[in-house]
């Protein structure tokens, strides 16, 4: 090696793309090499002070077309108060747009009724799921359930339906009697087991950030495993299960396709599971895909309903953000 | 258990091996610890001192790729065998660690857990063991004013006091340290290092020290352990005035470790 640089010095800089020209060995330092490097680099400093702006033009991309969406739910939602009263529309407790009747009260206990009976499916099975995986599961079981886990929160929704509308209401009425083909409970069931994979996977994080010392700690002092993830890993993880309930909740609350498929499009003041009924998102499909006509007050009411949903699913989200503020065990 | 049967030596370990999957941790230990004195285990990182440690109360089962061979008994009775249940073993043979780890939650709840997962509900009996354990850990004046408060507001000695106290809780027979001062101030350790000589008179202590000074100023017998080989254990004085092993000798001296 003829390089003027000791020999294994050349090795680290041809490795780092730093070239030694041979025949002007020695006239060259290492910094005199950086400065001429930089200086080819002139234009990428242009470069490099350019892309805050790129970044931020696309985070306000998202701020805009969240304000874009509200402005047009606001917009059409006062034309539709302006001709049906607000106290009609949420104490009204008749829904039928097309003899002009729009009390929104049947849609959101539909609404409420899908998300209670999915809550009581998710809740206890995928917390008991992700106690199972981060307390008891080996590694090597971990690495295979959680993918398959996730999986199920990867299919479509529409594949969810048919599963309700062909498999869960039929095996139901045959237990049930009076159950309708098209009813909450069914399409409520599987809603659930749409968002345990949530529930489960998210709790599991949140339940594998508690540090292994405090687990140690209880164990030392004679608790069994049980009693360990009770006691000890349940309660520092709690805020990040209930932000993970609430998520569910409203990804329950959001749920369109399940419900539009197997809960029926009967808008019912009912609490029993195994009517048909309608919930808010089911009637938005309903509205926006039949042959009402533009400005019509069924048209409008879709706007109307997507803002009732609006603001549930944004109370939702500041629920779960006091929440998890709120309960923060420290560790 | 049965603890009536009280023998001289808490833990009698005999021909003890120990694997982390293929790798030998600790070769053929025999050793056996004294009633009410505290044992200190000295050796550099690496050389077992924890792993033996944490195998006397099976908390070394935590790892699933530990295997084990020989005996070690506690208060003659085999600590591996079958009948033996982990968490009885546990609830006798408590644990102080290295970083302090109290629970999220109130120094009370903290103190009382123990008490509490064992059944004990009442809420007078379980104050008093509380402010028993409280006192015995010397933290008592500390903190009696603020036992509703979290137990992460505390500096870390006040912490680990804490961890002791929680340990004194279920009243068990042995403490096992696992080099509790090592995380810190010097005033903390002294303090912690008066309350081990203290506890001396009720308890048995096991205690890993990274710290020669400290195994020299507390400690009634100390082990030394070399590459996962229990190489000298002695009285803490003859150990340290008059190694019998030249491998002893050197470390202790400093001119390795």
């Amino acid at each position: 090696m003829t390089c003027g640089l000791s020999h294994n010095l050349c090795v680290v800089f041809k490795k780092r793309g730093i070239h030694v020209n041979k025949k002007a060995e020695q006239s060259y330092s290492v910094q005199d090499m950086i400065k001429k490097n930089k200086q080819k680099k002139n234009i990428g400093n242009y470069f490099e002070k350019g892309i805050p702006y790129f970044l931020l033009l696309c985070a306000i991309i998202s701020v805009i077309t969240t304000i874009g969406i509200l402005f047009t739910l606001l917009r059409e939602s006062i034309t539709f108060f302006s001709n049906v009263s607000l106290v009609d529309f949420y104490l009204g407790s008749e829904w039928s747009p097309w003899t002009d009747r729009f009390g929104v009260a049947p849609l959101i206990i539909g609404t409420l009724l899908i998300t209670a009976i999915a809550i009581c499916v998710a809740l206890p099975i995928g917390l008991a799921a992700s106690i199972y995986l981060s307390e008891y599961a080996s590694d090597r079981t971990r690495k295979i359930i959680k993918p398959i886990l996730e999986i199920l929160a990867g299919i479509p929704t529409v594949v969810y339906g048919f599963f309700a509308l062909t498999f869960v209401s039929p095996l139901l009425g045959s237990v049930f009697t009076d159950m309708k083909i098209f009813n909450a409970l069914s399409a409520g069931i599987v809603v659930g087991i749409m968002i345990i994979p949530m529930i489960a996977s998210l709790s599991e994080d949140a339940m594998s950030a508690v540090p292994k010392s405090l687990r140690e700690g209880a164990l030392g002092l004679g608790a069994t495993r049980f009693e360990v993830a009770m006691k000890v890993v349940l309660p520092a993880a709690l805020s990040g299960i209930i932000a993970s309930v609430v998520l569910a909740i409203s990804r329950a609350i959001g749920e369109t396709m399940i419900v539009t498929i197997a809960a029926g499009a009967t808008p019912n003041m009912t609490f029993d599971p195994r009517q048909s009924i309608q919930t808010l998102t089911a009637f938005i499909v309903q509205g926006a895909t039949g042959d009402t006509s533009y400005q019509s007050n069924i048209y409008l009411s879709i706007y109307a309903v997507g803002f009732t949903l609006f603001i549930f699913t944004l109370l939702m989200n500041i629920l779960s953000q006091y929440i998890s503020r709120r309960f923060k065990e420290d560790y | 258990m049965t603890t009536n049967t009280l023998s001289k030596h808490v833990f009698s370990i005999e021909d003890f091996n120990l694997w982390y999957g293929n790798d030998q941790a600790i070769h053929q230990i025999n050793m056996e610890i004294p009633r009410n004195e505290i044992t200190a285990v000295i050796g550099p990182s690496g050389c077992g001192k924890s792993t033996l440690l944490k195998t006397l109360n099976r908390m070394i089962e935590t790892i699933p790729s530990v295997h084990t061979s020989g005996s070690i008994k506690y208060n003659n009775q085999e600590i591996f065998a079958k009948k033996q249940l982990v968490e009885e073993l546990r609830t006798h043979v408590g644990m102080v660690f290295q970083k302090p780890n109290p629970f999220p939650k109130s120094i009370y709840e903290n103190v009382a857990y123990g008490p509490k997962i064992h059944g004990i509900k009442k809420k007078k009996v379980l104050d008093e063991i509380v402010e028993k354990s409280l006192r015995g850990a010397a933290i008592w004046d500390e903190v009696k004013d603020r036992l509703n408060q979290n137990a992460y507001g505390l500096s870390g000695g006040q912490q680990q006091r804490i961890c002791i106290a929680r340990c004194l809780a279920i009243e068990p027979d042995v403490i096992l340290m696992d080099e509790p001062t090592s995380a810190l101030d010097p005033i903390s350790t002294l303090k912690i290092e008066e309350l081990i000589k203290e506890l001396k008179n009720d308890y048995t202590i096991v205690i890993v020290t990274h710290n020669m000074q400290q195994a020299a100023r507390i400690s009634d017998k100390t082990a030394f352990m070399l590459n996962g080989e229990l190489v000298e254990f002695s009285d803490t004085d003859q150990l340290f005035s008059n190694p019998k092993d030249k491998r002893t000798e050197d470390y202790i001296t400093g001119r390795f470790g």
